[in-house]
């Protein structure tokens, strides 16, 4: 599969809720400790679901390489 | 995804609701809402009940999915201010309930409503509670009316915002994830003293 040249970054005040989890196709993302989601960039694809779903708005799409 | 059997545990969530509309004593149920995630987020360190477990979260998703506008909430929503504000409002107004609790237990005539966004006192005189002391009941009411207003809260960021908005400002949410960051502040520390 070609790699993805996006990739999906969690913001500073993310709830920990969990809703990202849910929607996630690659089950790319887990949540820390109870503070917050943390993706793993080897699996993400970019796809931006769990940024659609993110209740606190915190998740954005960005390109690889740029600020990873 | 294959479902798991916690998958449906919003199930649980509205089996409370249908309970406590016909028999306001069950509305003591919720009790568990409120202890089981500080329990889970104390021991184990993590908020795996919201990430879960949480029947209203489950709900709120799902009603979601056909009645939210799917729009971003406005920044402030997640704001440390905003978010622990509402936490201390919330912690106030539980107070005041367990204080008029108190004073049914002291002696104070039993008032049979139930309170909702913390200003309309609905009457719910149907209620049959005689089969309790009546700080029992009086609990059950003002408890009854929390988890009310906090649904009818959860349900309108659900429709105005995105489906879990509630998730954001939710005050076990907030008290949980608190929970973590203290022990995690904790073994940031220890591990720093021992590095
Ligand atoms: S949905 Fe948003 S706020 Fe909730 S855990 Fe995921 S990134 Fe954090
Ligand atoms: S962008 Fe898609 S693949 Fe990446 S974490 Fe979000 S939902 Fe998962
Ligand atoms: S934040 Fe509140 S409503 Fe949302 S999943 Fe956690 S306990 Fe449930």
């Amino acid at each position: 599969m070609a790699v993805s040249l996006k990739l999906a970054q969690v913001g500073r005040e993310c709830v920990a809720c969990g809703s990202c989890l849910r929607v996630c196709p690659r089950g790319a993302i887990h949540i820390r400790s109870g503070v917050t989601a943390q993706i793993d960039s080897g699996a993400c694809v970019g796809c931006g679901r769990c940024a659609k779903i993110c209740p606190a708005d915190v998740i954005t799409i960005v390109q690889r390489g740029a600020g990873e | 995804m294959k479902r798991k059997w916690y998958d449906y545990l919003w199930i649980a969530e509205l089996s409370y609701w249908v309970l406590g509309l016909c028999n306001i004593l069950f509305a003591w149920l919720g009790v568990l809402f409120f202890f089981i995630p500080l329990l889970m987020a104390a021991i184990g360190g993590n908020k795996i009940y919201c990430n879960r477990y949480c029947g209203r979260g489950q709900l709120l998703g799902l009603l979601g999915r056909k009645l939210s506008r799917n729009a971003p909430p406005p920044r402030f929503l997640r704001s440390y201010w905003f978010r622990g504000g509402f936490l201390a409002f919330f912690m106030v107004m539980f107070g005041l309930m367990l204080h008029s609790t108190y004073r049914v237990f002291s002696g104070a005539p039993l008032r049979q409503t139930v309170t909702l966004l913390w200003m309309f006192r609905l009457p719910w005189q149907w209620a049959d509670v005689e089969m309790v002391a009546p700080w029992v009941a009086q609990f059950a009411f003002g408890f009854f009316g929390v988890m009310m207003t906090s649904t009818v809260l959860g349900l309108l960021t659900m429709v105005l915002f995105r489906p879990r908005s509630w998730c954001v400002y939710c005050p076990m949410g907030t008290m949980t994830q608190g929970i973590c960051k203290l022990r995690q502040g904790k073994e940031d520390v220890t591990c720093g003293g021992k590095g």
